[in-house]
């Protein structure tokens, strides 16, 4: 579904990424780790395609199609889906209205029909009980006054709607209380299935207990120096990101 | 109180907005020309001109010396200065100030209007055809200076409403023009509304019966078409005790390479309980990418809540013009009277618009409401500048205002002048202001979520303007919306 050959990339002339190597298959559930500066969220952004990052050697290929030439919305068209790690605030914009064109955007983009009112209420009715969100808060301007919680619940629904191939959550638990991460990673579960793929990008184990990856890969210096199953998360909790720096150089990958 | 000035300057802010830049071209599709024969006065301002327009109107007498007294007094006046707009002096010798299209003076129904002009309108959208509208929308349709035809006039009078022509209530209902003509707005007023008391050609006049409530929007289309000409409309809206009217006004001009002065004058007049909402959508032509051609929009709005009770409420969209000078005001004479202004005014490419309001309030408990938004892009220029005035006499008076600016790109200008004269101890007066520029990360968000980064423009700047939108009728208010989209296109990515 994935695939990336090593890829370099950075922003404003500062190499981050040096070198990724990474092969998602459908099913799967990878997730990134990594000590801060390391590279996690710029990865999650080079693959959603954000303007500031350049590419300068690498290819990535997404459902056979080569991902580093195509545009933000076109990679969102082709099922790729990040959930923001500071999902923006625009006043005014009313969250149903957005996500309403979200969907039918994506729906122009593969060629169907646009969903008229009454098919995307009841769609959106249908991922609400789903993701057991209220209403009220939809009803609201997109993320505008939304607490932590409320915002990454909303990005999480909007994964709902959106039923991406391939989602990738960017340190969705950062700034949540444990109530939180347990309801947003309960729905992260809920639309899990044999077509999809998740990229899970934490700095800490502790989503890993709800989010149970297949595959970790550690990432220090913008590259993957280990990955693993889910256990090595636990290690690097135990331990620390200290002990991954030290095998660096004798490890590459395992 | 001191007045105080906020400006504001957009600055770069280095990494994130690098996209956010150049201004491509964005289609004005009212830009065409009708070719219709015109009947027009010769070149240039004097009082033989002032005379020949009275006479083509074949007014009484009372009216032509109303409007040399207006020539007069505009003779020894100043062109204001104040405002923060830049343009070069406007040659008066230059310009045009009575055309018309060449047919029969005075349809007697809308089947005599020429073809051509009708086709004009359909162009725009706008049928005068009465079986057509469903919409159930009274139109008064005005190119260049002469009003080309009222629909639903039957059905209005069947209730007493007049809505017609103002050269027609000059020469059908003398009584009312001579006790409201110039009673909001007075001859002297100021340097435009004067020019336009001598040289008005046409208008609409609306007058609501005590305790009639209008139950259609009444709507004016003002068109500029020929060459060299400049507008001059006057509309008198009067709505007598407990009675109710929406007045909705939209205008359009072709495109042209020099530019053409419009300078038109409303006065609303509301008694006692009457309530007038009046809405614009303002979309002349506000010339090219470079600032070649487009309207000079100088215009002066004013309307009294003569009454107790009584409430005026000004919403305007403002996309179109070179230059807009514009302040639709309330003066809040009647207790307990209400004045509300809603604006969004869009500048793009050299566009310049220096607008707001003024909330006179003179009687008690009187309230006033003021919500602007301010969206400038390209190398625009975009003030707010509102005066609340409460006078020593107005107890308990409430005014809130906001003033909201949003910035695309880093050439363009936004500015907030708000005045606050308080005379009287038990006034509250709010006032906040607040400026914005669109995020690159807005818009990578949304490009995110499948959306193209023109739509999610659209949307970030209706999401903006949604609070004044809200108060535009719903079939106006699709199409406004509509019209910031398209008066933003290709200023961002």
């Amino acid at each position: 579904m994935l695939s990336i050959h090593n890829l370099h990339a950075g922003i404003e002339g500062k190499k981050i990424l040096n070198g990724i190597d990474l092969e998602v298959k459908p099913g799967e559930v990878h997730a990134i780790m990594g000590p801060n500066g390391s590279g996690k969220s710029t990865l999650a952004n080079v693959l959603a395609g954000r303007a500031d990052y350049e590419v300068s050697h690498g290819t990535a290929e997404f459902q056979g199609k080569n991902l580093l030439e195509l545009s933000p919305e076109k990679r969102a068209g082709e099922g790729l889906f990040l959930a923001f790690q500071y999902p923006v605030e625009i006043p005014g914009l009313n969250t149903i209205n957005f996500i309403k064109t979200a969907v039918n955007e994506i729906r122009k983009y593969r060629g169907q029909d646009p969903l008229d009112a009454v098919a995307f209420l009841k769609l959106m009715k249908e991922k609400m009980a789903l993701m057991n969100i209220e209403q009220s808060l939809l009803a609201r301007s997109l993320n505008e006054g939304f607490s932590g919680g409320e915002k990454k619940r909303n990005e999480v629904f909007q994964m709902a709607m959106l039923e991406p191939k391939l989602a990738i959550l960017d340190e969705t638990d950062s700034g949540l209380d444990i109530d939180a991460i347990r309801i947003v990673s309960n729905g992260v579960n809920k639309l899990r299935n044999k077509e999809n793929a998740v990229l899970v990008v934490t700095h800490y184990q502790r989503l890993l207990d709800y989010i149970v990856p297949d595959f970790v890969h550690v990432l220090y210096n913008g590259r993957i120096v280990k990955s693993g199953s889910k256990e090595l998360a636990r290690e690097l909790e135990e331990r620390g990101y200290d002990f991954i720096k030290h095998e660096t150089s004798e490890v590459e990958t395992v | 109180m001191k007045s105080e000035i906020f400006p504001v300057k957009s600055q770069d802010s280095g990494n994130g907005l690098s996209t956010i830049e150049k201004t491509v071209f964005s289609d004005y599709k009212y830009g065409f020309v009708t070719d219709i024969e015109a009947d027009e006065a010769p070149m240039g301002l004097s009082e033989e001109v002032v005379r020949f327009i009275s006479a083509k109107k074949r007014e009484p007498e009372w009216m032509l010396e109303w409007r040399l007294k207006a020539y007069r007094h505009w003779l020894t006046m100043k062109e204001p200065g104040w405002a923060n707009i830049r343009y070069p002096r406007i040659n008066y010798q230059d310009i045009i100030f009575y055309s018309a299209p060449k047919q029969k003076i005075n349809p007697k129904n809308l089947d005599e209007i020429d073809p051509e002009l009708k086709k004009t309108f359909e162009k725009l959208g706008i049928s005068l055809d009465e079986q057509k509208r469903l919409s159930g929308v009274a139109v008064d349709a005005v190119i260049d200076s002469v009003s080309i035809g009222t629909s639903f006039k039957s059905q209005l009078a069947e209730l007493g409403i007049i809505f017609c022509s103002m050269s027609e209530a000059i020469r059908e209902h003398p009584d009312l023009v001579k006790e409201y003509l110039s009673s909001v707005v007075p001859l002297t007023d100021n340097y435009f509304a004067a020019l336009n008391s001598a040289v008005f050609s046409d208008g609409s006049f609306c007058y609501i019966p005590k305790g009639v409530r209008c139950p259609m929007e009444l709507s004016t289309y003002f068109r500029i078409n020929a060459e060299n000409t400049g507008q001059f409309e006057r509309t008198l809206i009067i709505a007598e005790a407990g009675s109710y009217v929406s007045y909705l006004e939209g205008c359009t001009a072709p495109m042209r390479d020099e530019h053409q002065l419009h300078a038109a004058v409303v006065e609303l007049v509301a008694l006692e309980n009457a309530e007038i909402k009046y809405s614009t959508v303002q979309n002349w032509y506000p010339g090219d990418k470079q600032g070649k051609g487009g309207v000079y929009n100088f215009v002066t709005k004013r309307g009294i809540c003569k009454g107790d009770h009584a409430k005026i409420s000004w919403t305007q969209v403002e996309t179109g013009s070179a230059i807009t000078w514009k302040y639709p005001s309330v003066i809040l004479k009647g207790d307990h009277s209400t004045g509300e202004f809603y604006s969004v005014a869009v500048t793009n490419n050299y566009q310049q618009a220096d607008t707001g309001t003024k909330m006179m309030h003179l009687g008690k408990n009187t309230k006033s409401r003021i919500v602007s938004k301010g969206i400038s892009a390209g190398f625009s220029n975009n003030s707010y500048r509102g005066l609340v005035h409460v006078s020593r006499n107005a107890k308990n008076a409430r005014n809130f205002s906001q003033c909201d600016s949003l910035l695309l790109g880093d050439k363009c200008g936004a500015h907030t002048f708000p005045y606050i004269e308080v005379r009287n101890n038990s006034a509250v007066v709010e006032h906040e202001a607040t400026t914005s520029k669109i995020g690159e990360d807005q818009i990578f968000y949304c490009n995110q979520r499948g959306i193209a980064t023109e739509t999610a423009v659209a949307l970030i700047i209706n999401g903006f303007a949604k609070e004044v939108m809200n108060h535009l009728p719903m079939e106006f208010a699709i199409e406004a919306q509509k019209l910031l989209a398209v008066s933003l296109e290709g200023s961002v990515g």
